[in-house]
């Protein structure tokens, strides 16, 4: 056990007991804010393999989390107006099913980011961030100006979509959904770590050269490694429009990509937990900076200014030190 | 003799008015070690980066095992069997040492592409990447993260990740640059012993490393190799002497 062990397992336990504590004295809002919590952490966890394991600093991971949001959205208007998405050459209906909304998120983010990445990944550095928020922002125009759903204005979902066996109506029920979704998506990510393609694109990140040399292709292990990542972020992108029960072209802006990047910085770029611990320190303090001042983002920059200037590995790795070697 | 291992047939690549190779016709038969030598400049690096596949020359051919593989990039020159050392060390530096290993192992196995079962547990990899860490003597410094390693160790791992990919020829560009006296003798050593099971194209600057081990010699000088020959015939040979090692103090 390593010292980030601990803390990882620190930070679990708060966010279980939060809710729990929340859940007990029936606050309704705090169980929302832990949900919120929980899954822009998975949109992170997403990010955070192309980011961190990768090196990969895409600044359009936007695009999946929207993609996700908006494939939630088109399944569940159609569902909730019983009119089909298409009647041929094959009739698709719409679906309330979250398991179903889940998968096609997943395959359709996982899709856009095979696309985005094939030509994205041919180049790096700046050119890299460049190219995939403006794959973002194509997307984000795209959809403000596409009326069947909603265009600018976004697009409500009145119910919120339904899960086997569960009311995902009552807030606790989707936040241990949220939970259980996060924590799979966390073992994963330790899995796909240590595992040979995690040691390859890590390798990759620290010296393409080596991972040649050995006969290892870096662009492919890269482009899996994003496909991965937003078929991640995308999963969240629809779970945060359940737990809005609306949508927008604001999911799919530059803001939201650089959302999901703080959490990752702030918690601790390629540490398992950076994610959860960069997102619940966001939500903090907009609960409590937001309530303060309208301007709290200006805290939040000097915060995220500290982070970079003099900690680098994030809350995590200021906590725990340097990372130790998996293995 | 038997058919090279590898060869290239009249490379010349040309950066603008610059020829860094003109025409270079070089070849590696199994067991022996060929040592490419020349002044700074000589075109030794541009050389090397159009054999292992970083460029592509602008005419001539590289041939590998009896295959042209001048059109292929450098992992699938590298999968064929061509096993590289850099000149300065390209090695995973957050990695410990024996994880730069396993990565070499990994590699030569194949079957990248696991997402579940933890890498470092990986019995056979394991064993693999051990067996090349003890061969170049860093079998104790296996948990050691690679920043740490002094510049000789790094080296050392150099060679051992070539080793875990049991290479049937190396290419080595300047292993022994930076070493003291004690580690270039080390891994003279080593290389000469290594040439039965892979032949060596060395690329050297340490000039009593190059004598001692070579079996024979290329001189490399603005693009062109003037001369190739055994040690004693280099010695003798009157371009070389005027070209590189300088009629004063030729060794």
């Amino acid at each position: 056990m390593t010292r980030e062990t601990y803390i990882n397992a620190a930070l679990s336990l708060l966010l279980v007991l939060v809710p729990f504590w929340a859940w007990s004295t029936g606050q309704a809002y705090i169980l929302t804010l832990c949900t919120k919590v929980a899954i822009l952490a998975l949109a992170g966890v997403g990010l955070n393999i192309a980011l961190g394991l990768g090196g990969l600093v895409s600044f359009g991971h936007a695009a999946f989390f929207g993609i996700g949001g908006y494939a939630m959205g088109i399944l569940a208007s159609h569902a909730q107006t019983f009119d089909p998405i298409m009647d041929w050459p094959i009739l698709i209906e719409g679906t309330k099913s979250m398991p179903m909304i889940w998968l096609v998120a997943m395959l359709a983010s996982a899709l856009a980011a095979l696309l985005i990445g094939a030509l994205s990944l041919r180049t790096s550095g700046v050119y890299f961030i460049m190219i995939t928020l403006a794959f973002a922002q194509m997307l984000y125009y795209f959809t403000i100006g596409w009326p069947a759903y909603g265009g600018e204005d976004g697009l409500s979902i009145y119910v919120r979509n339904s899960f086997p066996g569960l009311n995902t109506l009552v807030p606790v029920q989707f936040l241990i959904l949220s939970y259980v979704i996060l924590g799979l998506a966390l073992l994963f990510s330790a899995r796909l770590a240590r595992a040979p393609f995690g040691l390859a694109l890590s390798a990759a990140r620290q010296n393409a050269d080596r991972v040649e040399t050995v006969g290892i292709a870096p662009y492919r292990l890269r482009l899996v490694a994003f496909v991965i990542s937003g078929a991640i972020t995308g999963l969240a992108g629809a779970l945060f429009a359940d737990l809005n029960r609306f949508i927008s072209p604001t999911m799919f802006s530059w803001h939201t990509s650089g959302e999901i990047m703080i959490f990752v910085i702030l918690g601790g770029v390629g540490r398992l937990y950076g994610p959860v611990a960069g997102a619940a320190l966001f939500i903090l303090l907009e609960h409590l900076l937001g309530g303060v001042s309208d301007y709290w983002k200006i805290f939040l920059g000097a915060l995220l200014l500290a982070v970079v200037l003099f900690a680098r590995g994030g809350l995590i790795g200021t906590l725990a030190g340097r990372e130790v070697a998996h293995g | 003799m038997a058919e090279p291992l590898l060869q290239t047939r009249g490379i010349t690549k040309s950066f603008g008015a610059l020829k860094a190779s003109d025409a270079i016709s070089l070849d590696l038969h199994p067991g022996e070690i060929h040592a490419l030598i020349g002044p700074n400049g000589a075109g030794k690096s541009t050389l090397i980066k159009q054999i292992a596949g970083n460029m592509t020359p602008d005419s001539g051919t590289v041939h590998f095992l009896g295959q042209d593989v001048t059109a292929l990039d450098t992992v699938a020159r590298a999968r064929l069997g061509l096993g590289r050392t850099f000149q300065i060390s390209a090695l995973a530096m957050d990695f410990t040492v024996l994880q730069n290993a396993v990565l070499g192992a990994l590699g030569a196995r194949g079957g990248v592409m696991r997402f579940f079962l933890p890498v470092m547990k990986d019995r056979a990899l394991l064993a693999r990447a051990h067996e090349a860490l003890e061969r170049v003597g860093l079998q104790d410094h296996a948990a050691t993260r690679t920043a740490e390693l002094s510049h000789g160790q790094r080296r050392q791992l150099e060679v051992a990740v070539a080793l875990t990919l049991k290479p049937k020829a190396f290419l080595m560009d300047e292993p022994m640059a930076g070493l003291g006296a004690g580690g270039s003798k080390r891994l003279t050593g080593f290389l000469d012993g290594l040439r039965a099971e892979a032949p060596i194209l060395l690329v050297e600057h340490d000039m009593d490393a190059v004598f001692a081990l070579a079996d024979r010699i290329s001189v490399l000088v603005y693009g062109q190799v003037i001369a190739t020959g055994t040690a004693d015939e280099i010695r003798a040979n009157p371009d070389v002497r005027r070209a590189y090692l300088g009629e004063e103090d030729a060794p």
